[in-house]
């Protein structure tokens, strides 16, 4: 093992081993667990330190009807939709954007919301539908680019709003207690965004460590050391293993756009079900950017698929080979649940990184 | 008479037909710098005199897009694609037969471009192009042009490439940095937001295979990582022999530019396509000659040694991370689309 | 779901229309991508970022991104990972704790 990395391992197991041998540490975000594999991270931590996925994964919480919407909007032959890459192969009820884009439908794989803006000034008799799906790294960049667009005038411009708080979701996985989870590293990112004092209230509601934690292989070893450490210590602190990006105020600008662009409202969150003002709606004079009012469609949440167990897997009650679809009736090439076709989702990572089921 | 506004010259349909347009534009725009003496009497096909050894023949569609990209064209690409798994067969490339698909309103400037571009890397290469097709597609029904190269090879008496006699201990070379190519062309596509310096790796690896057999190293398996990269072959190699593969990432060479791409990109670079690199498996008492022997040649320069056979329960292509810990690689699944969010 | 990556701000465009604030070019080691710089504020040539979805979501603290590299470039036997950008030189790294910067 690289020299740098030992004694955090060190201080890793002998936290475990004051632990009664076992500790649970919740990797809230996808970017997390796809690296946590990627890096080997996974593979030099003790057996008594178990990683556990959470709904870190903004696709693998997006509704069946989210995606039954857009793949119903990307249909209409005026409509263009506008997507990051992940959300393209998910299966809805009947098909998937990546199937209507073969059938002739018009998709656009987009890298930024301000590139969805871009088509529609490009395209100016069609109406482009931007997917706003994400959590908080993600929803500041949409709130700049719907009020690029008021500026502008832009008249064939929408979202379909889809971004959502991880906050909430955490509380919602602590209060129902099931989990067995006695710490969290939290996503770098999203904290660069909310600042390390948004979860002060979680940290004290709950009585759990949290350590907001970078990408890097020695970052993750360190806030996973740091956590076991609290946890062996019975210590309920918060953490800041990425000061380099993360301050405890986060990103003014950022949470000024939010404020600015957005409200919070009740969010159906696929598998958790309706998480209270977990969601992000447009506000006042900006929903005139909501493709929902503007198009006319509503959003059902829908079912699961016969078997599906991405539920379980994102609120970190089971490990996705004890799904029994898991490289069997579920694969990359022919998914079930999204938890299999994001590139952030803990199937994905498991199927790809761990070895197939 | 020249026309003061000249239109642009473009592809229509009756270059397809067969007739004086076809002969025409093969002769001003296909023909240059690919003819020889096997390809100059335009006959039905070519009858060629080869060496001794055992014939090989490989085909490839090429259908790529952009057809220009930074490092090359699909010209350079139908030629070296196909020289390329010539030579992986252990075979000295020699000829190959070129079909076009050209689509109505391609630009004639442009196909000009790619059959120099053919000429070249035919030349760099040392083959030949010994016979061809040229058809012509309605406006909308091809992306401005279609190559599809089938090539010819021989395997030199004595030798013989067998992945039967890999054993535990043989050693996995590259010939250089990884990953050039698949981001080079999904960088040059639109949208992406990125502007990127990498170019594709493409090249002709013929000559550097043969200088390989001639230091009489044991040479026992050769794949090119095209698509799937470097994670596809290695894990074909596991199912094949029934070894674990082991692959050191710390040894993979990939450049910073690339490494920086595929990280903004979300990707994997040992997922991702090359076009100038080869996969060898020796002993490993044979390592250091096969790597001076890629040295001796530009794409080659970066050679290494990436990882390792080993005896194991399961076989599987493992990669020893930087940190040293493991992790599976696996054959990935299909498009892969950039990661954003 | 935070996947962001760093790189060197090399241009920046503050007469970009209807704007909220500069929109840049980040050089990546060699690729370039084009960026929102708006939401950080003060952002200056040759300022390391981190981005995200087309904006740069965060400042990266030199020292800190140089520890980053140095760490990539220890382990990388290959000796592929190339000079750090922009600094005098190499940094020697001891066990353990880095030393910070000569520039």
């Amino acid at each position: 093992m690289n020299e740098a990395c030992k004694p955090l391992v060190d201080r890793i197991n002998a936290a475990v081993d004051s632990s009664d041998g076992r500790i649970a540490i919740m990797e809230v975000c996808g970017t997390h667990t796809v690296s946590l594999f990627r890096s080997g991270v996974r593979s030099v931590l003790p057996r008594g330190l178990k990683m556990v996925s959470g709904p870190g994964c903004p696709v693998c919480v997006t509704t069946q009807g989210y995606l039954d919407v857009a793949c119903g909007l990307a249909g209409r032959e005026d409509v263009i939709v506008a997507t990051y890459g992940d959300m393209v192969r998910v299966p809805g009820t009947d098909t998937s954007l990546a199937r209507q884009k073969a059938l002739g439908a018009r998709v656009e794989v987009v890298y930024s919301a301000r590139e969805a803006l871009k088509i529609a000034a490009a395209n100016p008799t069609s109406e482009t539908v931007f997917l706003a799906v994400g959590f908080e790294t993600t929803s500041p960049a949409t709130a700049a680019t719907v009020m690029e667009a008021d500026r502008a005038g832009v008249t064939n411009f929408s979202i379909l709003g889809g971004h959502k708080y991880v906050i909430p979701a955490l509380e919602a996985l602590c209060s129902n207690g099931r989990t067995g989870i006695s710490g969290f590293m939290l996503p770098g990112h999203v904290s660069a965004i909310l600042g390390t004092e948004a979860y002060r209230p979680v940290v004290e509601r709950f009585g759990v460590p949290c350590v907001v934690t970078g990408f890097e292989p020695r970052g993750m070893l360190e806030g996973i050391a740091r956590v076991a450490e609290y946890v062996a210590r019975g210590e309920a602190r918060l953490d800041n293993a990425y000061p380099a990006v993360v301050r405890s105020s986060g990103n003014e600008t950022a949470l000024a756009w939010l404020a600015e662009v957005f409200v919070p409202c009740d969010e159906e969150w696929r598998a958790l079900g309706m998480i209270e003002k977990s969601g992000l709606a447009l506000r006042g004079e900006y929903r005139r950017f909501d493709a929902r009012e503007k198009l006319g469609v509503q959003i059902v949440p829908g079912g699961e698929p016969e078997g599906c167990r991405c539920g379980e897997v994102i609120q970190g009650l089971i490990d996705p080979p004890e799904c029994g679809l898991f490289g069997a009736g579920c694969t990359p090439e022919g998914p079930v649940g999204p938890c299999m076709v994001s590139s952030e989702g803990a199937c994905a990572a498991w199927h790809k990184y761990g070895g197939a089921g | 008479m020249k026309d003061p506004k000249k239109k642009r010259d473009v592809i229509v349909a009756a270059h397809g037909g067969g007739g004086e347009m076809t002969k025409r534009l093969l002769e001003s725009r296909i023909l240059p710098g690919i003819t020889n003496p096997a390809l100059a009497p335009l006959t039905d096909g070519a009858v060629l005199d080869l060496p001794p050894g055992r014939l090989v023949v490989s085909t490839d569609a090429h259908v790529i897009r952009p057809i220009e990209f930074p490092g090359g064209d699909i010209g350079r690409l139908a030629v070296c694609g196909t020289v390329n798994d010539v030579a992986m067969m252990g075979a000295r490339p020699l000829a190959l037969a070129l079909a076009l698909v050209l689509e109505e309103g391609l630009d004639l400037a442009v196909l000009e471009r790619i059959m120099r571009s053919v000429a070249e890397s035919a030349e760099e290469a040392g083959v030949s192009i010994v016979t061809g097709d040229t058809k012509v597609v309605e406006k909308g029904h091809g992306d401005g042009i279609y190559i599809t190269t089938t090539g010819v090879g021989v395997v030199a008496p004595g030798v013989s490439l067998d992945a039967a006699r890999i054993r535990r201990g043989d050693v996995l070379i590259v010939n250089g940095s990884i990953a050039e190519h698949g981001l080079a062309i999904m960088a040059a596509r639109e949208r992406l937001g990125i502007q990127s310096s990498l170019k594709s790796d493409v090249a002709p690896l013929g000559g550097l295979v043969q200088r390989m057999l001639e230091t009489r190293a044991d040479v026992k398996f050769l794949r090119d990582p095209t698509r799937g990269g470097i994670a596809g072959v290695v894990a074909d190699l596991a199912e094949t022999t029934g070894l674990t593969v082991e692959v050191r990432e710390a040894d993979v060479p990939v450049s910073p530019n690339a490494r920086h791409a595929a990280e903004a990109l979300g990707l994997d670079p040992l997922t991702v396509a090359n076009e100038g690199k080869l996969v060898a498996v020796v002993p490993q008492g044979d390592a250091e000659r096969v790597l001076a022997a890629c040295r001796e040649f530009e794409h080659g320069r970066d050679a290494a040694v990436i990882g390792r056979l080993v005896e194991a329960e399961l076989p599987l292509a493992e990669l020893v991370t930087r940190i040293g810990g493991r992790r599976i690689i696996q054959r990935p699944s299909g498009a892969e689309l950039p990661r954003i969010c | 779901m935070c996947l962001a990556v760093p790189g060197r701000v090399i241009e920046i465009d503050d007469s970009a229309p209807p704007g909220l604030g500069p929109v840049g070019v980040v050089d990546l080691q060699g690729s370039r991508v084009e960026a929102s710089l708006a939401m950080i504020p003060g952002v200056a040539l040759g300022d390391w970022v981190l981005l995200h979805a087309g904006f740069a979501i965060s400042r990266l603290d030199e020292a800190e991104a140089r520890e980053t590299w140095e760490y990539l470039r220890d382990a990388d036997v290959a000796g592929c990972v190339g000079e750090f950008p922009g600094g005098a030189g190499v940094i020697e790294k001891e066990q353990g704790a880095p030393r910070r910067g000569q520039s």
